[in-house]
């Protein structure tokens, strides 16, 4: 494993001075799952891990604690899956998110993984993952899934890079409307949306984050009474593996109506991928098995698959549907 | 190399031991501590080899940085045996024998560590499926799972039963 120096910040001022002081080669660090494996791969990976775990004090507590607070709920960065997937708070219009959670990798994985680290992961594409190959994040010239085996890439949104966004949790957090809390230079809060970059904008890199900045909370605006949200996802294997594909929905129904809706579908373009036009022809329709197989056909629609992942049309369909189902509490026919 | 030194508890045991920084637990526990009974099979989080629990809840030791243990309570399958109460095996270790739940043993360390806190977390007689969730994330290529599962499920309940004849 490539060798770095590890620092042990105290407070946020501390971590961002010694991030900024180690730009570009210095990376904050949750449980660093991702980044050791960067590190024992070969990948390009930091010098200097700097470690938000030993940050203390209230900040300390708030960074690995769920506390509902007057615009919401607040995540803290630290908290891990675990956490997520059994906190009671996250019950009811939030299940999506625990729902997610409480899917992604392993019981012991999730033990350890954080929110933060979960949002801010690099893409788990095999040719990015490969310290042998070209990949246009590692500064080449050239994606090998166009002309590869591209089984798990996008079929949304692709170009000049076709990977997908690595993360279960962005998925349900963007239907939920979430906006991101940032410590940096001066404290500023965004969309969650924001925060990711795509490939056409910057193949290098997933996020928007200046060197020093460190995504502290995620944060859940309140939600208006008969809001609810669903997730589902398809795997290969029942656990232990990345979703092929997968949905989440977050509806608000009024008297059999529904008010509100929002739906993201992920493992299925470089972002987490709004159907933003499917949203708009859920709103004021009672739902029924038609209008829920119309929106996951309308939300498909323009899917542009590759050469070897047309399944993954009919498969997010599939999802979406689930998921609407799931939202709204009508049965999914046999 | 840069070192550190690391203050830690060990299966109730403190220990004070030099190591580089950039070592994992596993690596500590393996080449520092000679705790061989973890394993270090991918190495990358794919096997569950390696699990350990911290503080009570198992985690991967290949993906955990020795010095995140630092002032934590870090138990291996070495100190199972001592969770059981009396010195010697552990009920899930005696119900691995006798179901003959292992084979080539890699995995078992392991298995072991996730099987404990799933049964000591929910207090009772686990249920295969329950057993199935708790070990997604260890993998055994011999046996089939089969006989683990019905050990497994078979200590929990001797485990329940001893409990209730304590205090009865």
């Amino acid at each position: 494993m490539k060798n770095f120096s590890l620092l042990r910040p105290r407070s946020l001022d501390e971590a961002r001075k010694a991030l900024v002081d180690g730009a570009p080669k210095a990376a904050p660090r949750g449980a660093g799952l991702d980044i050791l494996d960067h590190l024992k791969e070969g990948l390009p990976a930091p010098d200097a891990l700097v470690e938000l775990r030993r940050i203390e004090g209230e900040t300390g507590l708030s960074l690995r604690a769920a506390t509902a607070g007057a615009d919401g709920l607040e995540l803290g960065a630290l908290s891990t899956l675990s956490q997520l997937a059994e906190s009671p708070i996250l019950s009811g219009p939030y299940a999506a998110l625990a729902e997610a959670a409480g899917q992604a990798a392993t019981p012991s994985i999730r033990n350890m993984a954080t929110l933060g680290g979960n949002l801010l992961q690099r893409p788990r594409c095999w040719y990015y993952r490969d310290r042998e190959l070209v990949c246009l994040k590692k500064g080449g010239d050239l994606c090998l899934a166009i002309s590869g085996d591209n089984r798990y890439h996008a079929i949304l949104g692709g170009g000049p890079a076709f990977y997908v966004h690595p993360s279960s949790l962005a998925t349900p957090a963007m239907a939920l409307d979430a906006r991101v809390r940032i410590h940096g230079e001066s404290p500023r809060e965004m969309p969650l949306d924001e925060l990711f970059v795509g490939p056409a904008e910057d193949p290098s890199r997933e996020h928007r984050l200046a060197p020093g900045e460190v995504l502290t909370h995620l944060i859940l605006p309140t939600p208006e009474a008969g809001a609810r949200s669903a997730y589902f996802a398809l795997r290969e294997k029942q656990s232990h593996d990345w979703p092929l594909v997968e949905a989440a929905v977050a509806l608000r129904l009024e008297g059999g109506t529904i008010r509100h809706a929002r739906i993201v579908l992920g493992h299925v373009a470089p972002l987490p991928w709004r159907a933003s036009e499917a949203e708009a022809k859920l709103v004021g329709q009672k739902p029924s098995v038609e209008l829920f197989a119309r929106t996951a056909e309308l939300a498909l629609a323009p899917a542009r698959p590759m050469t070897g992942n047309a399944y993954k049309v009919p498969a997010a369909r599939g999802a979406l549907r689930h998921a609407l189902h799931r939202a709204s509490g009508l049965e999914l026919p046999a | 190399m840069p070192t550190q030194l690391l203050r830690l508890r060990v299966n109730g045991r403190h220990e004070e031991v030099a190591a580089p920084t950039h070592w994992t637990l596993l690596e500590l526990l393996r080449y520092r501590l000679d705790l061989i009974g973890s394993k270090q099979g991918c190495d990358k989080g794919d096997c569950g080899a390696c699990t350990v629990q911290i503080d009570g809840r198992p985690v991967l030791a290949c993906l955990t940085l020795a010095a995140k243990a630092e002032t934590r309570e870090v138990t291996t399958v070495e100190g199972l045996g001592f969770m059981g109460g009396a010195e010697g095996c552990h009920p899930l270790q005696d119900a691995f024998d006798r179901w003959d739940a292992a084979q080539c043993g890699f995995c078992t360390p392991g298995i072991l560590m996730s099987a404990e806190a799933l049964i000591r977390r929910l207090g009772r007689p686990v249920t295969r499926d329950e057993v199935r969730d708790a070990l997604a994330g260890n993998l055994c290529r011999c046996t089939g799972y089969t006989k683990i599962l019905d050990a497994i499920v078979d200590a929990s309940e001797r485990i329940h039963d001893a409990g209730e004849a304590a205090s009865a």
